[in-house]
């Protein structure tokens, strides 16, 4: 049980997360943990493609036991490809969210979720 | 607040048993099939011309994805801008 | 917002050079080593928002205009996308790697199992990677602008 530490830690991540979503009250807290899920989830991405003792898919500067026994001694690389995609759509979503929570604050004069009402008006 | 909070802290709880569970049974350091990918590492070199199995994948062996990303990174920014636009009435 | 004490101001002055040279290494070495496009592109964008940090965001606004770096952000979507097209027009299909063997630039096929690093090789790769780097560059810099002007403007209402 002790070598799945790194799954163990992506489930602490997420739960970190989603208790931050649920349980708090400022809008900027609920982003934090919005961004501290999609950082779970990336980990995830990237551990499930681990060989035991690979090292880096390039072959710039390998060592030379590395290129012999091709490709039992390197780590997959096709999730570590689509990791990037996931951390930019994050940084997109980051954007757009703060800017609208700048414009909620500039109309409602205050941050907390249970004050802030549809457009009833 | 009471009735909601409780039931909040039941999903958490069934939520987590489940999660506990799946990271458990997951076995890190033997994936399960890597037929893909090992095409991939040994045909880089000889097909694309570079020496990165990353970069390939992501530039060419799956372009579009990569045209996929560029366009949420466009509508991100053009989406920003938008927002804080003056409106001269 | 001010602008900054002038220790910082000339502090900021004069290590951003080294970390533009870092970034654009990493955006033109992407075929050989980890990097790419993404990665190089985030590094410089943090150098550029690192001086508009030290000097105000409306000191700044008066230089540079959001129109004209936006203009920047189009060239490199555009650029993507031609080279797309250039492949189609080329080859057969879609992002055709039209530059491997039988092209002008970057036309050198390393050996299989070979650990040395080439930078003539890899066809239509490092075209595509300066492309996206000028993209993220403009697209994070312009974000960031945008927010902290429009931040020290409104009268916050209590």
């Amino acid at each position: 049980m002790i070598y799945n530490i790194p799954f163990i830690a992506v489930v602490a991540m997420i739960f970190i997360g989603l208790f931050a979503v649920l349980f708090k009250r400022n809008l900027v807290k609920i982003v934090i943990g919005i961004s501290i899920i999609e950082s779970g989830v990336n980990l995830f991405l990237i551990t499930l493609g681990y060989r035991e003792g690979g090292v880096a898919p390039i072959f710039t500067s390998a060592p030379s036991e590395v290129v012999k026994n091709a490709p039992g001694s390197m780590v997959l690389p096709v999730p570590q490809a689509l990791t990037l995609t996931s951390i930019v759509i994050g940084v997109a979503v980051l954007a757009l969210m703060l800017s609208l929570i700048m414009h909620i604050y500039e109309h409602y004069g205050t941050l907390d979720v249970r004050k802030i009402r549809g457009p009833e008006e | 607040m009471s009735l909601r909070t409780t039931v909040a802290v039941v999903m958490f709880s069934i939520l987590a048993v489940f999660f506990v569970c799946t990271a458990l049974m997951l076995s890190f350091g033997n994936p399960m099939k890597s037929e893909m990918d090992d095409y991939i590492i040994m045909h880089t070199q000889n097909e694309t011309g570079t020496n990165s199995g990353v970069t390939t994948i992501v530039f060419d062996y799956r372009g579009f994805d990569t045209l996929g990303e560029a366009t949420i990174l466009f509508s991100a920014v053009s989406g920003v801008i938008m927002i804080f636009r003056k409106v001269k009435k | 917002m001010s602008q900054m004490s002038k220790i910082v101001r000339t502090q900021s002055n004069i290590i951003f050079p080294f970390i533009m040279i870092f970034g654009l290494y990493v955006i033109a070495h992407g075929h050989l080593t980890p990097g790419g496009g993404f990665q190089g592109g985030a590094v410089v964008a943090s150098g550029c928002i690192m001086l508009l940090v030290a000097y105000s965001s409306a000191w700044v606004l008066e230089k540079i205009k959001v129109s004209r770096l936006s203009v920047f952000e189009s060239l490199g979507a555009l650029g993507f996308i031609g080279v797309a097209f250039f492949g189609l027009i080329f080859g057969g299909w879609f992002f055709n790697n039209f530059l491997v063997r039988n092209g002008i630039l970057f036309n050198v096929v390393p050996e299989t199992g070979s650990t040395l690093s080439n930078f003539n090789t890899a066809g239509v790769l490092p075209l595509m990677n300066f492309a996206v780097g000028v993209k993220v560059i403009a697209g994070l810099f312009v974000i960031v602008l945008v927010m902290g002007y429009a931040s020290s403007l409104k009268e916050w209402k209590q």
